[in-house]
């Protein structure tokens, strides 16, 4: 029985600590603008199929270089899915600030996009969209030199816009047509694709009477290392400094003379990165599906909830309650420890799978959150209304 | 230094800003005075750039900044000191200060040392540099707001009723120390106040009622009358 319990905790704070790495990123997003991110969950996915790309190309280069492709893969999805979040900040986020309901919809929105997206990119797509941001973002870069540019402004975005739109797909229709399928066969397609963990990571390591896989190991020591840097990067760097001024004064922090956009743009590129370290690791416990975001949005964001806004702490703590008391309840182990007591054991038997246990924890959760509503670490005092 | 023309300024439908022409020379110290309510805090905040004026303009050594963000006019040399100070509440006294060093144009200069001219300023501060600023008490967040402002080298500062809600020993010494900075290191003043005897070390004053300058002149003409009128004593 012991065993049992030191198995559910084991395996609670593994599934607590991928439920803390997925957050990171929402929680920083979320304490320092206010800025409800449904997309962050699509951001994961966009990091798993980066991992899935780097795992081919080394699979290519094949014999030690695979074993090794997994740190590549961390780095190439945290720059991918950074590079993507600072795109979505500068192009849709930043007119939203301030008006969160609107967020919440535009991001939901991105979630949609990205999820056909991963379904249908093939070459000519990608060839199209570069060739269009060429064309139109190159023109307005050569334009804006002139000195007139303000006033022609509009008129170049009317000119440019279904031009370069339209250049781009007859290029991309002639490709498929020249090249056929070997352009226009889609990269992933619908279906799930897999990650295969490189040889040093498969297997478990015995404790007692069950295996902790060094899969999920290797997610555990992956997630103090992001919360160690992202605490040292908070509180040791000039920008991390900024960044939390930001968060607690935000206009007074700009009279400052703090370049608030870039902060934001910062703070949403960091989040995003996080996103797609998250989305690295989730991709190594199992199959990766352009619904592979969908699974994890709902979890972070209860995770932000019961953490309380702009706290690292909570979060940390929040992950690792929800994942214990998830694994808890829904592998069964409580109901195990509760034989004894008949009607107790009966309950928890009834709540012991997957989904029932996320329910009871949602139920939990909605009971606390009447007793706490600003989450376990509440900001105290004078500092919250400022 | 700073020229403010004609300037309309609404929230929302209510018209708070009713053509407002204000000067400040270099190396001047110039007063805003009126009772509560008349609009003075929404004129600076309009000069700092957190509400957006509907007409008018407003220019700092003869360039117009109405175009420019608060953290761009920062940088241009406006030092600001809000009503109600601001200090950054969960980030040390240290902090804070570092902070105000953003607005140094050029990022060279940037250390993580504090100057000792801070501290010959405020004294109270150098005790206190590992303290939250949320901790400190309202006169020593109202000298840690100033030295954050000086921190970088404005060329204009502007303080919003430096003096409010803090208790007599402290005023005095927040005005000698403001008379110092003028003093040292030639900096122009903008200061909305409440308090004559600090109303008195301006060289120039400006009367505000329902929005609209209404009088204006040295500070060794302003009479017993006009104060009467304008001060809300
Ligand atoms: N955020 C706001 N929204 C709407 N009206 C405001 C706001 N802030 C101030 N006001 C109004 O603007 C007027 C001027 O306020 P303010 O500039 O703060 O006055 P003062 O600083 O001279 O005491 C007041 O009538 C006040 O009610
Ligand atoms: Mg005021």
């Amino acid at each position: 029985m012991l065993s049992g319990l030191l198995d559910g905790i084991f395996s609670g704070i593994s599934i607590g600590s991928v439920l803390l790495l997925a957050a990171l990123g929402l929680a920083i997003v979320f304490g320092l603008m206010g800025v409800i991110n449904m997309a962050h969950g699509e951001l994961m996915m966009l990091g798993a199929y980066t991992t899935f790309m780097v795992q081919n190309v080394f699979k290519s280069f094949g014999g030690a270089w695979f074993e090794l492709y997994i740190f590549f893969a961390l780095i190439a999805a945290f720059v991918v899915t950074a590079l993507f979040g600072l795109v979505l900040e500068r192009g849709v986020i930043r007119y939203l600030y301030g008006r969160p309901l609107e967020t919440l919809l535009a991001t939901w929105g991105v979630s949609l996009i990205l999820q056909q997206f991963v379904r249908s990119v093939s070459w000519v797509l990608v060839i199209g969209i570069v060739l269009f941001c060429l064309l139109f973002f190159g023109a307005l870069k050569l334009l804006s030199r002139r000195p007139d540019f303000d006033r022609i402004r509009n008129w170049v975005i009317a000119i440019m816009l279904p031009l370069s739109a339209a250049i781009a797909l007859v290029t991309g229709i002639v490709v498929g047509q020249v090249y056929k399928l070997t352009v226009t066969k889609p990269w992933f397609g619908a279906q799930n694709v897999d990650v295969t963990a490189p040889k040093w990571l498969r297997g478990g390591l015995p404790i007692g009477g069950f295996q902790l896989s060094y899969v999920r190991i290797f997610i555990m020591v992956l997630t103090i290392a992001c919360v160690v840097a992202i605490y040292l990067f908070l509180n040791r760097s000039t920008w991390g400094l900024r960044m939390r001024s930001v968060t607690q004064n935000r206009s007074m922090s700009a009279c400052l003379g703090i370049p608030t956009q870039k902060v934001d743009a910062l703070t949403f590129a960091i989040g995003s990165g996080l996103a797609g370290i998250a989305g690295c690791a989730v991709s190594l416990l199992g199959s990766v599906g352009p619904n592979t975001g969908q699974n994890y949005i709902v979890d972070t964001f209860m995770v932000v909830v019961v953490g309380g806004v702009g706290k690292l702490v909570g979060s940390i703590v929040a992950a690792l309650v929800i994942g214990t008391t998830t694994y808890l309840i829904g592998s069964g182990v409580l109901a195990n420890l509760l034989a004894p007591i008949q009607p107790l054991a009966d309950f928890f038997t009834f709540f012991a799978t997957t989904s029932m246990a996320k329910v009871l924890v949602f139920a939990l959760i909605i009971v606390f959150l009447q007793f706490r509503p600003a989450g376990l670490f509440p900001q105290k005092g004078r500092t919250v209304d400022a | 230094m700073l020229k403010v023309s004609d300037l309309n300024v609404y929230y929302g439908e209510s018209h708070i800003l009713r053509n407002v022409d204000m000067t400040v020379h270099p190396g001047k110290m110039v007063c805003l005075i009126g009772r509560n309510g008349v609009g003075k805090t929404t004129l600076l905040k309009s000069i700092m750039g957190l509400l957006k004026p509907r007409s008018g303009s407003i220019e700092l050594t003869g360039i117009p900044i109405l175009g420019k963000s608060p953290d761009q006019r920062a940088r241009m040399g406006i030092g600001y000191v809000p009503q109600g100070r601001e200090v950054i509440p969960r980030l040390t006294v240290k902090e804070n200060l570092i902070l105000g060093m953003e607005a140094l144009p050029d990022r060279k200069s940037k250390t993580q040392d504090i100057p000792d001219e801070i501290f010959d300023l405020f004294p109270v501060l150098k005790t206190m540099l590992w303290r939250l600023g949320g901790d400190l008490s309202g006169g020593q967040q109202q000298q840690l707001a100033i030295a954050r402002a000086l921190m970088g080298r404005p060329r204009l500062l502007v303080l919003d009723e430096p003096t409010e809600g803090i208790q007599p020993s402290i005023i005095l010494e927040i005005e000698a120390a403001v008379r110092r900075i003028v003093a040292t290191t030639g900096v122009s003043v903008l200061l909305v106040e409440q308090h004559l005897h600090f109303v008195r070390q301006a060289d120039w004053y400006y009367a505000m009622q329902k929005g609209g300058i209404v009088a204006s002149g040295s500070t060794r003409e302003l009479s017993n009358e006009v104060v009467q009128r304008f001060l809300a004593v």
